[in-house]
């Protein structure tokens, strides 16, 4: 036991070293890499929901559009009027000073992460009592409504786009931009990856687990289901709020259906990119995302034009051939290594009455 | 916020008549829609990009210089061919698992559906030219295009056309043996592969049709298909699978529903407002449901 321990450690300070050199080995890329960061956050928190609890959401996207308009009003509205600036699209009639960037996006980010959390909590109660594919339909209707109205609302730019405050032109270096959005979403993943991993030893993920087996032998058995549905969906909301502020200030613009309530690319991505890796593992959905990325941006390029194409097929192919995605495929292969034990005679017997 | 609809009791009126006018058309759809989630237990959201393609098949031939109103016919004949290759290819393996499975199949397939749609018919808004002139009503206070008069009387011809047919044909009594048990139906000798595979055609049949009268009536994108879907998802879960008459009620409800919100809300919260109506609903009944310790199945 002691030996596993030391080992995972290995591996742990491995992966910390490597993520903290990553933009310095791979100075070019860092944008690529905080993509990366968001897209693993993603997905890990969307396990929670659809592979741990079984409830199977699109409206994830909800958090993370809500944390990228929350982060960039936060950070215009706290120094200046923010009507006046969404109006002016981006002219820089405004100039945040360093230190009003760092506060602006400290408190943004803040915000970002306990008002979806909040909201996850308020509309839980209500949502949460569908099930199965009303809820993945309701989520659904959820996120792009979200995007409608926000499309709509004035003060935050409406159809036009919101333009996040450009990074302070103060800072000479021209590689901090590109640092400083890495090192937050770094932290955000390994904040999350110790959280969830957190959850992965506790109690509560076999709560989770009982409530995807079925939910009403889990209230039979005296879990109150219904509360645990809420937290659980709070924690996703959590990260997925900091996680679209990051991206919002990366990305430095705001559309309401194209960036922001993204349900066409990211609210899809982050379901496919569970499923790739293999829902209701940890390391799934970092896999996952990994080599969904790596995919997506190596081969996007060579088919320009043809990608969404590209996309739905794959969605297709993963969903019908892959529905366990990698970590599925390794178990089914490898049971000893997932520390389960196979009764050979059983094994055979099962096989006899195919 | 307008209120300026309740002050004119003539805009009320043409709200009304489009709404119900349009309402029949959603009816329409989500009659395929229920055909096949009864029959098949698959929630396709791919439905709403169907009735687009559907659609450019009529303005197609439209470009050709056939009358778009001829599309009512061709449409749904190549639509049924699509909708039966849709089947074969992927549908078929998707039938008895888990229904979050087909919805992200059929996610997929109308990503693919979408862009397609944009590679071939280019991303402008179109409309095809019935020609049809317009009614006027109440001294001209109210205009009514005749194409959407054209519109509804042929989604009610064609639906009960299929309720005649569903009721008396060979493969239609097939499909209603296979809805209400597939294995019975199996046992008994219907080929049930087949029996998907035609009522999935059946259904893009239908989008077929709607898609062809939404050419004339309204106007065609290749990205608008989803709000299809969800109108036509928000009538059967009101409506229930399998009853037609209240799939007609529930989709005029739908149509004046969103005339209205059209003029209350504007025009920018038109989609919005669907969307959120669908979340409204499911809630609602979810609430209704747990009175009696019940979820909706």
């Amino acid at each position: 036991m002691e030996k596993v321990k030391q080992k995972d450690l290995i591996l742990y300070s491995c992966l910390i070293i490597l993520g903290l050199a990553a933009p310095y080995l791979f100075s070019a890329f860092k944008v690529q890499l905080t993509y990366l960061c968001v897209l693993i956050v993603l997905a890990m928190t969307w396990n929670l929901q659809g592979g741990e609890m079984g409830y199977n959401t699109f409206g994830n996207i909800l958090f993370y559009g809500l944390g990228m308009y929350l982060t960039a009003s936060v950070q215009v509205g706290m120094f200046f009027p923010l009507a006046e600036w969404t109006e002016s699209g981006g002219e820089k009639t405004f100039v945040h000073t360093t230190a009003q960037y760092f506060q602006g996006i400290g408190v943004g980010l803040l915000v970002s992460a306990i008002v979806p959390a909040v909201i996850a909590g308020a509309i839980g109660y209500a949502i949460l009592g569908l099930r199965g594919h009303y809820f993945a339909i309701c989520t659904l209707g959820l996120g792009i409504a979200a995007g409608e109205i926000a499309g709509g609302i004035e003060i935050i730019g409406a159809g036009q786009g919101f333009t996040t405050p450009p990074f302070p032109a103060e800072i000479v270096d021209t590689e901090a931009r590109g640092k400083f959005f890495y090192f937050l979403s770094f932290a955000l993943l390994v904040g999350t990856f110790i959280f969830v991993k957190y959850i992965y030893g506790s109690r509560f993920r076999l709560i989770l687990n009982a409530i995807r087996d079925n939910e009403d032998k889990a209230e039979a058995m005296g879990i109150q289901t219904m509360k645990y549905k809420i937290v659980g969906w709070m924690c996703s909301a959590f990260f997925c709020g900091l996680a679209g502020g990051i991206m919002g200030g990366l990305i430095g613009y705001i559309d309401s259906t194209d960036v922001a309530f993204d349900g066409r690319e990211m609210g899809v991505f982050m379901v496919l990119m569970a499923i790739l890796g293999g829902k209701g593992t940890l390391w799934g959905p970092v896999i996952g995302a990994t080599l969904f990325h790596f995919f997506k941006e190596g081969l996007w390029t060579l088919i320009l034009g043809w990608q969404y194409v590209a996309l739905g097929v794959l969605i297709v192919v993963i969903v019908v051939y892959f529905p366990e995605g990698l970590m599925g495929w390794l178990r089914e292969k490898y049971p000893e290594r997932f520390g389960e034990v196979i009764d050979e005679k059983d094994r055979k017997a099962q096989v006899e009455l195919k | 916020m307008d209120f300026l609809i309740f002050k004119a009791p003539m805009l009320m009126v043409q709200a009304s008549l489009d709404g119900i006018l349009l309402g029949i058309l959603f009816a329409l759809i989500a009659y395929g829609m229920a055909l096949q989630w009864g029959v098949m237990n698959i929630i396709n959201i791919a439905q709403g990009d169907l009735v687009i393609l559907g659609g450019y098949i009529a303005y197609t031939i439209y470009l050709w210089g056939i009358h778009p109103a001829w599309g009512v016919i061709i449409s749904p004949i190549i639509m049924f061919f699509v909708g039966w290759g849709l089947y074969k290819l992927v549908i078929n393996k998707v039938v008895d698992r888990d229904l979050f499975i087909s919805i992200l199949a059929t996610f997929g397939i109308a990503i693919v559906f979408q862009q397609l749609m944009n590679f071939i018919f280019g991303a402008d808004v179109v409309v095809a030219q019935s020609e049809y002139g317009t009614t006027m009503l109440f001294d001209n206070s109210v205009t009514l295009p005749n194409s959407k008069i054209f519109s509804a009387f042929i989604s009610v011809l064609y639906a009960v056309a299929l309720v005649i047919y569903m009721k008396k044909s060979r493969l239609g009594r097939a499909i209603r043996a296979t809805a209400q048990n597939a294995r019975a139906a199996k046992i008994l000798g219907v080929d049930t592969e087949k029996v998907y595979a035609a009522t999935f055609g059946i259904n893009a049949a239908l989008c077929g049709i709607a898609g062809a009268l939404i050419s004339i009536t309204l106007t065609l994108h290749p990205y608008v298909g989803l709000p299809y879907t969800v109108r036509s998802f928000m009538i059967v879960i009101v409506a229930g699978l399998g009853n037609l008459p209240a799939v007609a009620v529930s989709g005029m409800g739908l149509g004046l529903f969103e005339e209205f919100a059209d003029y209350i809300l504007g025009t920018e919260f038109r989609i919005g407002a669907v969307f959120l109506l669908l979340v409204l609903i499911l809630v609602y009944r979810r609430f209704k449901l747990s009175k009696k310790r019940e979820y909706l199945k």
